[in-house]
């Protein structure tokens, strides 16, 4: 009976009988024809950062065949990570990232959790609000928080531009609102008669969010901190236009201002810290991929 | 009897007057403690993203050292500019044809894993889903390199087929290649997730009874498919045209802009004239510019999710 299934890919139109589990293997081969060149489109740029940064600084400027490594070297990897600068933005880069995800969800999960549950004047119309402002690109926002860090300086003595902690007020409105939107769809998904039940066995609110609510949308939890990771991690907008003392950069900004010296492109050493860049995201992604697209698709599914 | 029946009867009322006085202050507690709760993400919001965006109108609306109102002067300023035409044109030309691509691949790729077996599905989907876990200020570096004009591994693998050196990013027309693919390459794979949630949501059944009335594969995508996934293709594609409109990491590094203003849009052009050029009033009526096409993105996606949520 399994042989009977509905052919979904092939063409059925001029299908002689017997023909369709021919059809279903040559589907087939498209299909991973095709995905074969759509992988290879999209690995090549990370294949080719990591081809790069084993290379010396001779083989890159060599005529050679720049999709090998002829004499690999570590010498990349070994000059970064011994040079205090490097390791000064992957620090900048870990605290800030680490605290950013702490705030948010210190900030959102209540949030979400009094939004979902406990409903009280506007609070429908607030969760709009939150997701209203997901809508809100940095690229609209980032020149009036400069000028308004800036006058907030000048007339309190607070120094905030050009310090890495500025980061942490202005990320947190990149990572909050979609962190509270997707919190929000998980908890409304848990039913009503789980918290009901704990409220009649005389547990406080807080008791409900953090016995029942915060264990049972775990997985919704865990999509929204790596999120929340990934956003501060990649942001670029707001640190290259917030610091510009070398000691206050984080990773992404510190590799484009430091190692691209005018012309002079080191581009052994700039594949390196790309590479080093992307490797905390990858190797979350690689650990946790369930969850990684789960909260990307929650954004627009759930709600 | 009577007298223990009457007492029994008082402490009951009494148990339901206090209990109604207790469900009152649990009421009160509850709006207050849910406001307390809200409190830090409405005063983020209003301080951080409310107060800025009017901030800015208002900033738009200075003179450059920021000391005298002008009014609509930095928009007529604008308006007699080439480069600004220029930037709009652009910035449209960019986020179109890139969300346009980018929902293209998404789909057919996305029709591909489906068709393989369930049980590779996974390994497919994770390696076409790296371009979009990258930062993509890492990526493009490497992009950056792949385009270098004097080593450009593009270039060495087309001089193989007789295909002359392509400035990638030297030449007007090829930097606007040059961006949008790259931004092709980073935003599909966000499409094909989620085009692969909806597949797996259209019950076979359709296909099934589409498949007896003798349809053909593409009468299934056209009177199946695409129907069942309506929504979430309207929704992907204008949250990418917001973010693709407002993009500015991907430019920034490819070309700055360059050359000769060819490649900037929106966002690259106001960082470079609000803040490296340091006319923040400038700076800020230009990416007031973004408003009207976020706006009505916004409402669309937000007339959806208010339809689903009242279906539901």
């Amino acid at each position: 009976m399994s042989t009977m299934t509905i052919d979904k890919s092939g063409p059925t139109r001029k299908v002689k009988y017997g023909s369709m589990s021919r059809d279903r293997t040559w589907a087939l081969r498209w299909s991973y024809f095709f995905l074969t060149l759509f992988a290879i489109f999209s690995l090549t740029p990370p294949f080719y950062m990591l081809i790069t940064s084993l290379k010396g600084s001779a083989e890159i400027s060599a005529a050679t065949n720049p999709w090998w490594v002829h004499q690999p070297t570590l010498e990349n990897y070994v000059q970064l990570l011994t040079s205090n600068q490097f390791l000064r933005f992957f620090w900048n880069s870990a605290w800030v990232s680490i605290i950013v995800v702490t705030v948010t969800m210190l900030i959102s999960v209540p949030a979400a959790f009094a939004l979902a549950r406990m409903k009280f004047w506007g609070s429908a119309t607030l969760a709009t609000g939150v997701f209203l402002t997901y809508l809100i690109p940095d690229s609209l926002l980032f020149i009036p928080l400069f000028k308004m860090f800036a006058v907030f300086g000048d007339l309190t003595g607070i120094q905030l531009v050009n310090r890495w902690y500025v980061l942490l007020f202005i990320y947190p409105t990149l990572t909050v609102p979609f962190c509270t939107w997707i919190m929000i769809g998980y908890f409304a998904s848990i039913p009503k008669e789980l918290d009901e039940a704990a409220i009649i066995d005389g547990a406080s609110w807080f008791q409900t969010l953090t016995r029942i609510f915060i264990p049972v949308a775990l997985p919704g939890l865990i999509a929204a901190t790596i999120f929340a990771f990934t956003v501060s991690w990649a942001q670029f907008l707001y640190p290259l236009v917030f610091t510009t003392s070398t000691d206050q950069l984080v990773l992404p900004v510190g590799i484009i201002t430091t190692l691209i010296k005018g012309d002079v492109f080191n581009w052994g050493q700039i594949m390196t810290g790309a590479l080093l860049g992307a490797a905390p995201p990858l190797i979350i992604y690689a650990f946790l991929m369930d969850y990684y697209i789960a909260g990307l698709t929650a954004g627009a599914t759930k709600g | 009897m009577v007298d223990v029946a009457f007492q029994s009867n008082r402490t009951a009322a009494a148990q339901a007057a206090r209990r109604r006085v207790g469900l009152r202050n649990a009421l009160r507690r509850k709006s207050m403690s849910a406001f307390l709760m809200t409190l830090p993400l409405i005063l983020l919001i209003a301080v951080l993203v409310i107060y800025p965006a009017l901030y800015s109108v208002h900033l738009a609306t200075l003179n450059k050292a920021m000391t005298k109102f002008v009014g609509f002067g930095n928009f007529e300023f604008l308006f007699k500019r080439d480069t600004f035409w220029l930037v709009v044109k652009q910035s449209c030309i960019f986020a179109i044809s890139a969300v346009i691509f980018k929902a293209l691949i998404g789909f057919i790729v996305a029709h591909f894993v489906h068709n393989v077996p369930a049980n590779k599905q996974r390994k497919w989907r994770g390696m076409l889903l790296v371009p979009w876990v990258i930062p993509p200020a890492m990526s493009t570096l490497a992009w950056l390199w792949l385009f270098d004009p004097s080593y450009s591994a593009f270039n060495y693998t087309l001089s193989f087929f007789g295909i002359g050196p392509i400035p990638w990013t030297g030449d007007a027309m090829w930097a606007r290649f040059s961006v949008i693919l790259v931004n092709v390459w980073y935003g599909a794979p966000f499409f094909m997730i989620m085009y692969l949630a909806a597949l797996k949501s259209v019950p076979e059944q359709l296909y099934e009874a589409a498949a007896i009335d003798g349809a053909n594969w593409w009468q299934r995508i056209w009177y199946v498919t695409l129907p069942m996934m309506r929504n979430i293709i309207a929704i992907t594609t204008l949250f990418s045209l917001i973010v693709t409109f407002a993009n500015f990491d991907i430019v920034r590094i490819l070309t700055a802009g360059g050359p000769l203003d060819h490649t900037h849009i929106f966002a690259t052009w106001a960082f470079r004239v609000g803040i490296e050029g340091s006319d923040i009033p400038l700076g800020a009526s230009v990416s007031l510019f973004m408003v009207p096409i976020l706006a009505v993105a916004a409402i669309f996606i937000l007339r959806d999710i208010t339809k689903r949520g009242n279906e539901s």
